[in-house]
């Protein structure tokens, strides 16, 4: 794991002493509230709806445990004893008081963490797969370059009044966890015939009110040029984007409205423009930053392990978290494991301080020390050896940690929605409590098989519905919620937006139009299809057919 | 029946702690939006508010506004969900704020459901 260097230490601690000095002229009354506002936004403090939120950084969402028990005890401390893990693998804290937010940054920058650029116009913490140096599949770990692109970006004079916000997202393997398509920036890693490796670097991708898959501007970038290349393209829409209207502002307006070939050949203009050797990344700074990353020292196993396979067969319950949460490791012997933050009837990505600490606890004793928040608001020990499932899936059992539905029905992404936060227009919590307890009996949840409900509670889209095989968005009618169902979104590598099916529902009525709509699925499906394929190759009709029938 | 007394309340959010908070007749500000002064009259709206606006350069509140409601029996309803929500506490955890407090209002944040 990356560790603090001297200057890392010295920017956070001089941020934190700042925040301090400008709360405490705030509650003095010589910083207005219009004064104010941006200074606590670029250190990840909103005011919600009941109180301030501080949104913490989790850098290409990888802690250590000592990490995760200091947000337990944060959660503890100063808030109401829990936290929500975000789709942009940050935490939350809903209940911070401005009083505390000063002593909260200090407990962060003792652990090497901290607030900065979670929020405003500038270059937000990166994204990465939350399975990174431990996938099967992967060409390389992409956190190295996700490092990379946090020292180069954090608090950059150039990049911190950008037009609107500005999302990162690194991949390093071809099936595409990462979401890099819906990206302000996506990079994507590939092998060439000759052994190296190069970046694919999509740009104009994005959620929100208008959503759009990005456009491939370098197929293949060597990594020494990726600053160089980054900076360009950060160059090209800092002049050309758009400031007079906020919901015109994002990149992908821009690579839209001037079309992909004239973005193109602007960013190479300005990249031919820049003498490259001051920008080049060099080999010994990014061996430096990789060598945090070295993989720990697994143990030379055989890929069968004899007592996972008898616990298999003497515990269903565990045989069938086995099969669901489980993912492949690139070492024999080890495996990923993904814990479910969406129990039934749950809050998707809550976790109260004790379940941070057992969590915390299983990293050190069973994880190599490591754990990741997923995009999809569960969390990932990324190296467990296959002899040591049973007892982490026992101590995930008592701490209510054991929802076997990864990547199921009931693995609902959901934002806070309407009861936390100020920019909501509809609630999302109660809408995937009753979708996940629909669709409660796991028998159920195994035949749907591979799923990604995501449900938005605003046009802003941090519930990622767009790209949700089935997308909810909450929206006011009148001052009532309803919502609107979208079918056919992806962020994986065949990204795509999710099409408007019809009408929308109260809220009460989702859970039961999503059982249609799952109903139709199981009775048009090929043998193993998943359900984005069967919509794929049958399109809207059968669906809206049978949703809208009695309508 | 009796009917409901329709106006205009003012809310804001306490600086220290971000805790919503209602203007209350006597100027205070109370979590209880029961205890909000209710303007009958444009007026009237216009004079809570700019006691508001002068509470905030006092450093007591932040982000004060007007909000439509409503009074009956002594308890009051704001006209929007996301008022009454603000009233109460988030309506997945009834365990945490106003509501658990005691000093959630009258009227649940869902309604009709």
């Amino acid at each position: 794991m990356y560790r603090y260097d001297e200057f890392d230490h010295q920017f956070v601690r001089e941020r934190t002493d700042q925040f301090r000095n400008q709360t405490e002229r705030r509650l003095s009354g010589a910083l207005t509230e219009d004064e104010f506002r941006p200074l606590r936004l670029m250190n990840g403090l909103y005011l919600q709806l009941h109180a301030y939120m501080l949104r913490v950084a989790i850098p290409y969402g990888t802690l250590s445990g000592r990490q995760m028990r200091q947000l337990a005890y944060i959660a503890d401390t100063w808030d109401k004893g829990y936290g929500h893990f975000t789709t942009r693998q940050n935490i939350q804290y809903n209940w911070v008081k401005l009083e505390d937010a000063p002593d909260i940054l200090d407990a962060l920058a003792a652990v090497e963490m901290h607030a900065i650029q979670t929020s405003g116009n500038c270059i937000r913490n990166v994204t990465t797969d939350h399975w990174a140096g431990a996938a099967a599949d992967e060409i390389a770990d992409p956190r190295p370059v996700g490092e990379l692109l946090r020292q180069w970006s954090s608090l950059h004079p150039e990049f911190s009044f950008l037009p609107r916000k500005f999302k990162i997202a690194v991949t390093g393997a071809p099936h595409d966890r990462a979401a890099v398509k819906v990206h302000d920036i996506g990079l994507r890693l590939h092998k060439n015939d000759a052994g190296e490796i190069g970046w694919e670097v999509i740009v104009g991708g994005g959620l929100g009110r208008t959503p759009m898959v990005g456009v491939t501007v370098r197929d293949f970038l060597p990594q020494h040029e990726l600053i160089g290349y980054l900076e360009a393209i950060m160059r090209v829409y800092n002049l050309y984007g758009r400031r007079d209207n906020k919901y015109k502002a994002r990149i992908k307006i821009l690579v839209h409205e001037i079309g992909a070939d004239k973005f193109k050949s602007e960013v190479e203009a300005e990249y031919a423009r820049r003498p490259h050797p001051t920008t080049e990344v060099e080999e010994r700074e990014l061996a430096r930053i990789a060598a945090y990353f070295a993989p720990p020292d697994f143990e030379k196993l055989p890929r069968w392990s004899a007592s996972f396979e008898e616990a298999k067969l003497a515990n269903p319950a565990f045989a069938r978290w086995a099969r669901n949460n489980l993912g492949p490791h690139h070492v024999d012997g080890y495996a990923i494991v993904n814990i479910s933050l969406k129990p039934e009837g749950g809050i998707p990505g809550d976790a109260t301080g004790d379940q941070m600490r057992v969590m915390a606890d299983l990293a050190e004793r069973f994880g190599s020390d490591e754990l990741r928040v997923s995009h999809a608001q569960n969390i990932v020990l990324p190296h467990v050896k296959k002899d040591d499932l049973l007892t982490v899936y026992q101590a995930l059992e008592k701490a209510d940690l054991a929802a076997a539905n990864y990547g199921l029905a009931g693995d609902i992404i959901a934002c806070p929605g309407l009861d936390y936060c100020a920019l909501a227009t509809a609630r999302s919590i109660p809408v995937a409590q009753s979708i996940s307890r629909k669709f409660a009996d796991s028998k159920k949840q195994d035949e749907i098989g591979k799923l990604k409900i995501n449900i938005s509670g605003c046009i802003n889209a941090c519930g990622h519905h767009h790209v949700g095989h089935i997308g909810i968005l909450g929206l006011d009618k009148k001052g009532e919620e309803f919502y609107q169902i979208t079918l056919g979104g992806s962020s994986a590598e065949n990204a795509s937006i999710g099409t408007i099916l019809g009408p929308g529902f109260a809220g009460h009525e989702v859970a039961d139009a999503i059982e249609t709509i799952l109903d139709t699925y199981l009775k048009h499906r090929e043998a193993g299809e998943e359900f984005l394929a069967t919509y794929r190759r049958l399109g809207p009709k059968p669906f809206k057919e049978a949703l809208y029938a009695t309508a | 029946m009796t009917t409901p007394e329709k106006g205009q309340l003012v809310t804001a959010n306490r600086l220290r702690d971000g805790i919503a908070v209602f203007l209350t007749r006597g100027g205070d500000w109370s979590e209880v939006i029961d205890e909000a002064v209710l303007a009958l009259e444009p007026q009237a709206a216009a004079a809570l508010e700019a006691r508001a606006r002068d509470d905030e350069k006092k450093t007591i509140v932040t982000g004060a506004y007007l909000v439509d409601a409503e009074r009956l029996e002594g308890r009051v309803r704001a006209a929007h969900i996301r008022e009454r929500m603000r009233a109460l506490g988030p309506t997945v955890r009834l365990d945490l704020g106003k509501q658990a407090e005691g000093k959630g209002a009258g009227f649940a944040a869902p309604e009709g459901e």
